[in-house]
């Protein structure tokens, strides 16, 4: 059979890249034809000087993309300034040809054919999980998403995720909290944040882990690019953790694009009635795996952490009676105030007053006002 | 013959002293009025001249020229049309005008020669008074308004012939014109009281935070979670007007022309819901003759605005500067006008488009929507309302208990402690509630203890407040430890105060 992967240039390894960034960013050019192209000449420069017409009736390029490839190739002089730029700026540029491609992508249909990267790369011999979720989440989505990628990050586990609002940043955010590395896929250029409210994060990534992109520098974000970097994370990971979905969503396709890249699906279960739980459930009927602590995910990667992780409270120890009390009438689920001092019999100043006291000592979040709830 | 009568006209919410001249010479027969006379002055004319006609006079074809003085202000309203009847009848010697040298006149005509009620009567009285006129005579509809003025006789009349006959014996009906010099007032009753509120106990604890201190209110739920029930009850837990507060309302409302039928003066605090349609205009009030906007008829009570970012921008810039001031002013050609506007404002608003954030399985707005519609209300305005608390909607089992509330008399009684306790307080320094505090009276009586000071610096700094958010948390904290009747803002009185705290540091750096 023959061998799928490249790792050699050929004579002109610097030249053959600079084709090779020109040739990714042509339009309607995909990383499948790429792939042909290098199989059919074994050299960008020489696809460069083709006559597409001729590519064309090789059957290697459709109609659309010989047109294209046609026009494109007046941009090669800007492309090789931008190369340059792109270097200057300590951008990574990662190929299917190279050596430091990642080897969970190699074996994948229509993997991209080039990686831009800021830090680097996940390591290939260490467990990686993504996790992903809706991006208007429940406070009980984005704490456990928090919660998943702490643990996560102690057992030695890569996360990888997108950076989106939601799920997704809580899961980076849990892993940077914990020291971890983790790994954000973008939709868009590596040197763009998108988006901006994530500007902290997207400084944060890159200085242990890595923030990624199929797109060239400079390329905004788009709806199509999104589901396009899903197929990224999931095949990066060897664990896809869905926290949050509802029945339709961008995290399922994700969830989809794992499993017919052959990884280990797993799903945190939420209340029948939640609309954002729906997606997940529906995900453990099919037979995801079921999340109800960290461990369920160290176990498959056989880590055995010292301390046994289940998803436990803060520990209450140094809590006045009061304050325990009103406490434990908190769950994952925001509560509002007027329920609280019904269901502590406080009244409502001793209620916000001790709310407050708990929300400094980090104990509880008020996640809209006046609604609190427990933090993990 | 020339003659000449009494009569007060309005400017804003005040009056002013207009001699009606009337002369009937030789000349060509006609009628000229002067006097920088609006539209509706003008028409008095033949209002007049039918009305004197129908209550069975006869004039002989004569020059007359009514001036109304002083020329140079421009006059509105049709409360001239009785003195320049009565001028006519002295300027052809019907009647005698040295009867009426100490009494003003005021009123309009029907043809028949009936007199109809006009607008703004309480401010034409006071300033009658303050003339020092002794008695004034009044259509008899709104001889019970004249009446609350005090310091003046009330004649009410209900036609020329009646006045022609008044004139002719002042004593023949003594009695009964000069019946009721007890003022009237409405009962001073609410129809609502909060004991109908089941639960929505924060709410209505803001809401009396609020009314202690004189502190603007925001509510933020979504829809259907009694917001506006809660808030049309605020006027119910606020101390009962003062006879010149009830004064000042009634004025307002009587320029406005809403002043019951009756005549009686309002004791009852207003509460006024503007729809989110208003105009600038219309609410704060303008005009050329300026008349007073939603912002003065509710001076003295709340101003509750539902819907708060569906309002114009710039009928919501209007607010500024009253709600720092406690009055209107407004600049015309003809002079400056000033109205009361003293109210507490209530805003309601939806807390994202969809309107039922943070339910997050009915609401499916990002982060961004909900910020963005929140950043619809400018910070100015923001600045200004101490007080944010949020409305949650309501259980089936909260509905259906039937646990007895507080009653609205309970909250007024501790309103009214507190309330006591800054007038004391501020007694000389210019300002009357703890809303009203500037930096130094802040400094002086908002001292915290040690450790809630350091407690205070923690919160400050895990929550990124700004140092506004700072002031309006001292000021809340201030009235609620009034509604304590503490001496010192003590640890529990600042934590609600911080509770509080308005949406931009509660959302915006969520």
């Amino acid at each position: 059979m023959e061998q799928l992967t490249y790792t050699d240039y050929g004579k002109d390894r610097g030249r053959e890249r600079e084709y090779l960034y020109w040739l990714s960013q042509a339009p309607d050019m995909g990383a499948v034809t790429i792939r042909r192209l290098w199989d059919r000449y074994h050299s960008f420069e020489r696809v460069y000087n083709m006559e597409e017409t001729g590519l064309k009736n090789q059957g290697l390029v459709n109609g659309g993309q010989a047109k294209g490839l046609g026009l494109w190739k007046r941009q090669l002089a800007r492309c090789r300034d931008d190369y340059r730029k792109m270097e200057e700026k300590g951008i990574r540029f990662v190929t299917f040809l190279d050596k430091e491609y990642p080897r969970r992508l190699e074996k994948l249909y229509g993997s991209p054919a080039v990686l831009y990267i800021r830090g680097r790369l996940p390591d290939e011999d260490r467990p990686t999980a993504a996790i992903v979720g809706a991006r208007d989440c429940s406070h009980y989505g984005s704490q456990t998403a928090e919660y998943l990628g702490r643990s996560l990050a102690h057992g030695g586990v890569q996360v990888i995720s997108g950076m989106a609002l939601g799920i997704d940043g809580a899961g980076h955010k849990g892993c940077l909290r914990a020291g971890g590395d983790t790994y954000a896929v973008l939709g868009c250029g590596v040197d763009i944040c998108y988006p901006r409210s994530h500007f902290s994060m997207y400084m944060e990534i890159p200085e242990k882990g890595g923030v990624i992109s199929e797109y060239c520098p400079g390329q905004s974000p788009k709806a199509c690019h999104f589901p396009m970097r899903n197929r990224i994370i999931s095949g990066l990971a060897d664990a896809v953790i869905v926290v949050e979905a509802r029945e339709k969503s961008g995290s399922l396709i994700t969830a989809d694009c794992g499993l017919e890249q052959g990884k280990e699906i797993f799903a945190v279960p939420g209340r029948t009635t939640d609309t954002l739980s729906q997606g997940c459930n529906q995900l453990i009927r099919q037979g995801a795996g079921i999340v109800t602590c960290p461990g369920d995910i160290l176990d498959f990667f056989h880590i055995h952490p010292e301390k046994k992780l289940i998803v436990h409270e803060k520990s209450e120890n140094g809590l006045a009676k009061k304050e325990k009390m009103l406490y434990s009438c908190l769950d994952l689920q925001p509560k509002f105030i007027d329920r609280i001092a019904e269901e502590s019999g406080l009244t409502l100043g001793e209620c916000l007053t001790l709310l407050l006291e708990l929300e400094l000592g980090g104990y509880i979040v008020q996640t809209a006002g006046h609604y609190y709830a427990k933090k993990l | 013959m020339f003659s000449k009568v009494n009569s007060i006209g309005l400017r804003g919410l005040e009056g002013y002293p207009v001699s009606v001249e009337v002369d009937a010479g030789d000349g060509l027969p006609g009628v000229t009025m002067v006097g920088a006379l609006a539209g509706e002055v003008r028409e008095a004319q033949d209002r007049v001249r039918t009305a004197l006609k129908n209550s069975g006079y006869r004039f002989r074809p004569r020059k007359v020229t009514i001036n109304l003085s002083p020329a140079d202000i421009r006059k509105g309203g049709t409360g001239f049309d009785f003195p320049i009847a009565v001028g006519m009848l002295c300027a052809y010697e019907i009647a005698d005008p040295r009867k009426l040298e100490d009494a003003a006149l005021i009123g309009e005509l029907g043809l028949d020669g009936e007199l109809k009620p006009v607008k703004g009567v309480l401010s034409l009285v006071c300033e009658a008074r303050d003339q020092g006129l002794n008695r004034c005579f009044l259509p008899s509809k709104n001889a019970g308004e004249g009446r609350a003025v005090g310091g003046i006789r009330i004649i009410g009349i209900s036609s020329i012939r009646e006045m022609a006959e008044y004139m002719e014996n002042p004593d023949l009906f003594k009695e009964e014109k000069e019946a009721g010099e007890e003022c009237e007032e409405d009962d001073g009753e609410y129809p609502v009281d909060y004991r109908e509120v089941q639960g929505q106990l924060l709410m209505k604890r803001a809401a009396e935070v609020a009314v202690a201190g004189s502190h603007n209110l925001l509510y933020i739920g979504p829809a259907g979670t009694g917001k506006t029930m809660v808030a049309e009850r605020i006027p119910t837990i606020m101390p009962p007007c003062t006879r010149q507060e009830q004064l000042e309302i009634s004025k307002v409302y009587s320029v406005c022309g809403l002043l019951p039928q009756e005549g009686k003066l309002l004791r009852r605090r207003p509460f006024r819901s503007p729809h989110h349609s208003i105009t600038g205009a219309a609410l704060a009030g303008g005009g050329r003759n300026p008349v007073p906007g939603e912002l003065s008829l509710a001076s003295g009570g709340v101003l509750f605005l539902d819907e708060f970012p569906e309002f114009s921008r710039y009928a919501i810039e209007m607010m500024r500067q009253p709600l720092e001031s406690g009055r209107v002013v407004m600049s015309r050609v003809s002079g400056r006008y000033e109205f009361p506007a003293r109210f507490i404002l209530v805003a309601a608003m939806n807390p994202c488009p969809c309107g039922f954030y943070p339910d997050r399985n009915r609401c499916r707005c990002t982060r961004q929507q909900v910020r963005n519609y929140l950043s619809r209300i400018s910070g100015p305005i923001l600045d200004r309302i101490d007080i944010c608390a949020e409305a949650s909607p309501i259980t089936f089992s909260e509905l259906r208990q039937s646990v007895p509330q507080e009653t609205s008399l309970d909250i007024r009684r501790r309103v009214e402690r507190a309330r006591k306790i800054q007038e004391r307080r501020y007694a000389g320094t210019g300002i009357r509630f703890n809303s009203q505090m500037k930096g130094e009276h802040i400094r002086r009586y908002c001292a915290l203890k040690k450790e809630d000071e350091q407690f205070f610096q923690a919160v400050y700094r895990n929550m990124n407040l700004s140092a506004r958010a700072y002031t309006r948390i001292l000021k809340v904290a201030r009235t609620i430890a009034d509604l304590d009747g503490q001496e010192r803002i003590g640890h529990g009185h600042l934590c609600e105060s911080v509770s509080y705290r308005s949406l931009e540091e509660k959302y915006w750096n969520s």
